[in-house]
């Protein structure tokens, strides 16, 4: 394996303004171990060489003419298939979108390509980010790097399994339940989920536009900060987007110190409903923290157990009505049905054949949610409960800086495992979904392997709106502890994946 | 609340323009049920006296000039994902059926 592909993006953006390596050899590296390890993972839906090759030649033509560049200038990044870009397909994991080649590109992609990074392609995920397991996409799952046999995580699987195989860098997701922090715990990788409204929604296909964020999926959490800073500020092309300025993430990084620092546990979420290894980890990081000058306080959430159930009405509320558009008019697939047929029989048709099943589950369950009669008693019940959410979180914030949790109950399960189950599938958003309701931002950050599976566990940290600084701050002091104690980066104990690939060819599956 | 059935979900898979199969209609139905009996949980603590929270980030109304923007797609950019067009619009299959 290429040494260019185990840099982080921070070091890979030294080197290169260093000039100790060109834009287009760090780039071909990555399209290297791509052709080499993408058969067995499947983390892209699609890889686009000759134009990342050209965009890392450009970069390199710059910097030798001298042009000041950004810190991830020539850095390759993956981004999530929801996003869209000009002159790359984009079908956000579903059939319905299937060749579609969008006219623009979202903000966030617009943004990292001025900032000279190099897009390598599209990433996996569940059909319009519906999963938590990649399982959803029309296109196949992506396997977890750490167990191909194994879920990366959803609905941003794709991103993390990405940068956890070393087939990239850096990548963008998006988070709506726990789509980014997720697939970061199960993939032993970094995500983040901003502050609502700190990075533009603008081009990224919306699933349910109160609680969707776009964030950045990374090794390192200086390589989160760094893409956090390029991504982050105010788009007047989305009316949500937060007019504030920003400090900076990556000096939070550089600064890290929880010296003083109040981290609120959340007991509602470090129960016996979450794995004895993820329950673990939690517990050594937390301890670790605690021996480096933080204070750990337990702190109650009582309405975070409702969370749940308001977000599987709240999200297939507004999903059933942003799915809409997909009408077989402007874009994407138009079914007729034989002999012809009115547009409604003509979109219905479409649909039918277009939208794979829970994409469908949860157009119906949000067009129940909101119909006449049952209004008030579902989705008005359901923003109640996200006040309530959000008054428990204002109520633990007037206590401690932070807060703390695991990120998800259990490490990856076996692809396949809870496909039929979907109460099942929601219930691996219990400790994510709660920011979303509330705007909050949070972060995961690895803690481990659970000692039972060897699989890895993440933390998540939680902290009020705005201070997305913070969780920087803590989330980079607890990985320079970890590493201290480890000797190595966790995916330095990830499986030789060319092995897997090998096995897979002979096998005939690839 | 109300039990969920089969007629139900076919009634709201029209209104949501999806031709779902019989079999797909009776699935359905079961695993509506299911998660409805779920997330009726939310009405256990949705009194009355606790407002309802549309946003997570409060913010009043937001306002530009009205003004075309830098952003505009041309015409042939607006059309070149659509599954039908003449050249300048949007061709869509008939509105009315034979019957109406």
């Amino acid at each position: 394996m290429s040494d260019l592909i185990r840099l982080s993006a921070a070091d890979l953006g030294e080197r290169l303004a260093a000039g100790e390596v060109s834009s287009v050899e760090a780039t071909q590296a990555h399209l290297d171990r791509i052709t080499a390890v993408d058969g067995a993972v499947h983390a892209f839906l699609h890889v686009d060489t000759e134009r990342a090759l050209a965009t890392a030649a450009d970069v390199d033509r710059r910097r030798a003419a001298g042009e000041e560049l950004g810190p991830l200038a020539g850095v390759p990044i993956a981004i999530k298939d929801v996003l869209v870009t000009e002159g790359m397909p984009s079908t956000a994991g579903s059939r319905i979108l299937e060749g579609w080649i969008p006219p623009y590109d979202a903000t966030p992609v617009r943004l990292v390509r001025e900032a000279g990074l190099v897009p390598l392609g599209k990433t996996n995920m569940d059909e319009f980010a519906m999963g938590s397991s990649t399982e959803h996409s029309a296109y196949g799952p992506t396997h977890n790097p750490w167990d191909l046999e194994r879920i990366p995580g959803g609905s941003g699987g794709g991103s993390a399994a990405s940068v956890a195989s070393f087939e990239a860098p850096l990548a963008l997701g998006s988070d709506t339940g726990g789509s980014i922090r997720q697939p970061a715990h199960v993939t032993g990788t970094v995500g983040v989920k901003p502050t609502y409204g700190a990075v533009s929604r603008y081009g990224s296909i919306a699933l349910a536009s109160s609680l969707d964020q776009i964030g950045p999926v990374t090794r390192t959490v200086l390589d989160a900060a760094l893409l956090h800073d390029v991504i982050a500020g105010h788009d007047p092309h989305d009316s949500t987007s937060i007019p504030d300025a920003w400090p900076s993430m990556a000096d939070a990084v550089r600064r890290a110190d929880v010296a003083g620092l109040r981290i609120g546990v959340v007991k509602e979420l470090d129960s016996d409903g979450f794995q004895a290894g993820v329950r673990q980890r939690f517990h050594e990081s937390l301890e670790l923290l605690e021996r480096n000058g933080a204070e750990i306080v337990e702190v109650s959430a009582p309405h975070f157990e409702y969370a749940i159930a308001a977000y599987y009405l709240i999200l297939p509320a507004e999903a059933s009505s942003n799915l809409a558009k997909f009408d077989s008019v402007r874009f994407g697939l138009r079914v007729t049905p034989d002999g012809g047929g009115t547009v409604e029989q003509v979109m219905a048709a479409t649909r039918e054949a277009g939208f794979g099943p829970e994409v469908k589950r949860r157009i119906i369950l949000g067009t129940y949610a909101l119909s006449a009669g049952y209004y008030d008693a579902y989705y008005g019940s359901a923003q109640k409960v996200r006040t309530l959410v959000q008054r428990d979180f204002d109520a633990a914030f007037a206590n401690v800086d932070v807060l703390a949790t695991p990120t998800a109950p259990t490490t990856a399960f076996k692809l396949g495992e809870k496909l039929d189950d979907p109460l099942a599938m929601y219930l691996n958003d219990v400790a994510t979904i709660p920011a979303n309701l509330a705007g909050v931002p949070g972060i995961s950050v690895p803690a481990g392997l659970a000692p039972e599976d060897g699989l890895p566990v993440g933390i998540q940290f939680l902290a009020p709106a705005r201070e997305d600084a913070r969780l920087y701050n803590v989330g980079g002091a607890l990985e320079r502890l970890l590493l201290a104690e480890w000797g190595r980066p966790i995916l330095d104990g990830l499986p030789d994946l060319s092995t897997h690939e090998l096995l897979a060819t002979e096998e005939g599956a690839v | 609340m109300s039990e969920i059935n089969a007629e139900q979900v076919a009634h709201l898979a029209n209104l949501a323009r999806i031709a779902l199969t019989e079999e797909e209609i009776e699935h359905l139905t079961a695993e509506l049920g299911q998660i409805m009996q779920a997330v009726e949980k939310v009405s256990e603590v949705a009194t009355p006296d606790v407002p309802p929270t549309s946003h997570p980030i409060p913010m009043h109304n937001v306002f530009r000039d009205d003004v075309v923007g830098d952003n505009v797609l041309t015409v042939d950019q607006a059309l070149a994902g659509a599954p039908e067009s003449d050249g300048s619009r949007f061709v869509v299959s008939a509105i009315l059926g034979e019957e109406q």
